[in-house]
């Protein structure tokens, strides 16, 4: 069946789209472009020399042991983030769905730390589990648990995954609650009528009706871990120690802007951006047919 | 008065549109100045100082006016410079670090370097006012100058004489010029509780392996650490330098090492107190002075005293300035930025600089000046780094370093070192590792550079 358009006018679809499309090309494309073209030269930071290498880059960047232990940190980190992100906003959700009394105030204070910028809230949590001016790092090596981030390559990686996941909750709480209060009342009560406890109704009725929202929190929260965790890592680890919080997005830094190779660095972000894009595809086939809309 | 109009023209000139305009508006007293845009990377109160040279030269005479502003760390005022370059509106000088070197003097067309510009401008410049240390990092191998020396430091250790009573030991005799002398003292300073941690370093491949190469005579890199070719490796995996790692991990078993972080991390640890002997940058000094509750003192960095040759001079960290090129550049303003690079490298202000921010004195005749009036007498240990760099005539090992991409070579070696420290790793290892990798980068800024 063959839809046909409503406009009598040509031009008008394409003119109430041009400012959207506009931005697009400017802030995504075009840089994108620049992006794919950079990957496949060498060149020195003044762009005084250029070689067109074909795709070495991409070949030297895939063959080096370094990168593909980012790319298994960023795994690690990517599915730890969204897990922690978005259970603990489910939860609350839920939680804050039943408060009658003092319910904006609840929300207010769950919703702050998005209002954070993450460097900021990296260096909240430093000075919160600083080994020896942090008051839980303190207290930690006070029971005998060798606890110091920067020296132990797990502990690290821990605390970004917490303090980056700690950042997104709130977000993922306001689309849980927002998907929460716009469900129909009639169907949980018919459930309680028929003698579902709370959890029966929660996982039978309460879940599957928030699946659009939650597949729609699970693209945004990877795409947040792969992209927006910079200012986190970057504040609070360096990448360090040795390479246990370098993801791909922190390598693209390193060695683009500290070690200004930029075919390579180039070359990391178009496997980044076909790995999100590839990701966010098998979402939409895959995951998606079990979405109920 | 320019301290005033200067903001409000540079946003004009900004606009791009009203520069002639605002000028008649302005008055014809500064209309013909030339203007100088100069990016610099030191944040306050450093950063306000230097700010203060420009001013005082803007107000020295009528015909330049430099405009120094802030443009963030030294990573990022390198990556705001090249940006600038390559879009056609590089600033006429900007600050650099000492690691940036070799990539801003490989940048060809980019860099107008200072010989050049003296050369061209008919300025007078001597580069042997400077002392050697200090002139053979900025300099090709023949000798000409390549960028401007200014901020300089030199890594030194701090010591928190008061840790030493309290451990039972007299800072005054006690003596720490050796690493068996260091160990033992951060040793009993931590066995007797007086402070939680012995030794820590900030600046980890600076102080334990830059520093740490060029005071035992031995190399960091082949190709005299770099400076005469693009096609130099590294060195770092040599007996002694795995036997100091191997030194650090013993120290780190037995407690008396606690590893601080990368950069300039561990530079808290010494004025909070948590450690009684911290390497790190003499330009820590200001910051010693101002949150130190405690009675300390500086040394010269220890060495192995079964080394031959050992100690030569600490070699110099810290920022140089450099002359970027534009295609729409004119004589007048290379003039302009000869003479401020003259006004700069006088007596009286590289004096001043040393005095008010704590940097070392890059010229000969300020430390005798000032010696002979008895600064050093009231300023006990600041006169260390000075003596520590001059202690010995340079040799190819001590000149300073000159690799390519040395940002990223200095965070690979802080990796393999951390990954050596948290046990996974043997000493060998992490500087074989280290030297493969290093490599790894050096070959890539050789291919793009060549």
């Amino acid at each position: 069946m063959k839809r046909r358009t409503i406009y009598r006018h040509k031009l008008l679809p394409y003119l109430l789209l041009a400012p959207q499309l506009a931005v697009t090309l400017v802030f995504f494309f075009w840089p994108a472009g620049q992006a794919i073209y950079q990957s496949v030269l060498i060149q020195d930071p003044f762009g005084l020399r250029t070689q067109f290498v074909w795709l070495e880059n991409f070949q030297i960047v895939l063959t080096n042991p370094v990168y593909l232990e980012s790319v298994r940190v960023t795994i690690i980190f990517s599915t730890a983030v969204t897990l922690l992100a978005m259970a603990p906003a489910l939860l609350l959700a839920v939680m804050a769905d039943q408060v009658v009394r003092g319910a904006s105030g609840y929300r207010t204070l769950i919703v702050w730390p998005y209002a954070i910028a993450p460097a900021v809230a990296a260096v909240l949590w430093l000075f919160i589990f600083h080994p020896s001016i942090g008051q839980i790092g303190q207290g930690l090596r006070t029971l005998g648990i060798p606890w110091d981030y920067r020296i132990d390559g797990q502990q690290a990686l821990l605390l970004v995954i917490f303090v980056s996941a700690w950042k997104q909750v709130s977000y993922n709480f306001l689309f849980f609650l927002a998907g929460l209060q716009s469900m129909p009342k009639t169907i949980l009560e018919a459930a309680s009528i028929d003698g579902a406890s709370p959890r029966r109704r929660f996982w039978m009725i309460v879940f599957p009706l928030l699946s659009p929202t939650t597949f729609f929190l699970l693209v945004v929260n990877i795409i947040y871990a792969f992209f927006d965790t910079f200012g986190v890592i970057h504040a609070l680890t360096q990448g360090g120690p040795g390479r246990s919080t370098t993801t791909m997005m922190y390598r693209v830094y390193r060695d683009g802007v500290i070690n200004l190779d930029l075919g390579g660095s180039s070359a990391q972000s178009v496997i980044l951006m076909t790995a999100v894009i590839i990701l966010t595809v098998v979402q939409f086939k895959y995951i998606e047919r079990r979405v109920h809309y | 008065m320019p301290s005033i109009t200067s903001p409000i023209l540079l946003q004009v000139r900004r606009l791009g549109v009203a520069t002639l305009i605002a000028a008649f508006a302005l008055g014809s007293a500064f209309a013909q100045r030339v203007e100088v845009e100069f990016w610099h990377g030191l944040t306050q109160p450093l950063g306000g100082l230097l700010e203060e040279f420009a001013a005082d030269f803007n107000a020295s005479q009528d015909q330049y006016h430099v405009e120094a502003s802030f443009r963030g760390t030294y990573p990022d005022t390198m990556v705001a410079a090249i940006a600038a370059f390559r879009a056609g509106n590089a600033p006429h000088i900007v600050q650099m670090f000492e690691v940036g070197t070799a990539t801003l003097m490989y940048a060809g067309g980019a860099v107008k370097p200072v010989y050049e510009l003296f050369e061209e401008t008919g300025v007078d410049f001597d580069p042997d006012i400077y002392i050697p240390a200090i002139k053979g990092y900025y300099s090709l191998p023949d000798g000409r100058m390549v960028s401007m020396p200014f901020n300089s430091s030199t890594a030194i250790m701090w010591v928190n004489n008061d840790a030493l009573r309290e451990a039972g030991l007299d800072p005054e005799t006690t003596p720490l010029e050796t690493w068996d002398q260091v160990r033992a003292v951060a040793k009993e300073v931590v066995d007797s509780g007086a402070a939680p941690c012995g030794f820590s370093m900030a600046w980890p491949t600076w102080t334990q392996f830059e520093q740490f190469s060029a005071i035992h005579d031995v190399p960091l890199a082949t190709r005299a650490n770099g400076m005469e070719g693009l096609d130099a490796e590294l060195m770092i995996n040599s007996e002694l330098h795995v036997r100091h790692v191997q030194t650090l991990l013993d120290m780190q078993a037995e407690g008396s090492f606690t590893y601080g972080g990368r950069d300039s991390n561990a530079d808290a640890l010494f004025p909070s107190g948590e450690c009684a002997i911290l390497h790190g940058s003499s330009g820590l000094r200001a910051r010693v002075v101002r949150e130190a509750e405690f009675d300390w003192s500086t040394r010269m960095l220890p060495y192995y005293d079964d080394v031959p040759n050992a100690p030569l001079n600490s070699i110099i960290g810290g920022a140089s300035f450099w002359v970027m090129t534009a295609p729409d550049r004119t004589d007048a303003e290379y003039a302009a930025v000869a003479e401020f690079f003259n006004f700069i490298s006088t007596i009286e202000n590289a004096r001043r600089w040393h005095v008010e921010s704590g940097f070392l004195p890059i010229r000969f005749g300020v430390f005798e000046e000032l010696e002979a009036e008895g600064f050093y007498e009231e300023n006990p240990g600041a006169d260390i780094p000075y003596l520590q760099l001059t202690r010995a005539e340079p040799t190819e090992n001590s000149r300073g370093l000159r690799l390519g991409n040395m940002p990223e070579i200095r965070n690979i070696i802080q990796e393999e070192f951390e990954l050596a420290i948290q046990g996974q790793q043997t000493a060998q290892q992490a500087l074989d590792n280290a030297v493969q990798r290093g490599n790894v980068v050096l070959r890539a800024f050789e291919r793009a550079n060549r």
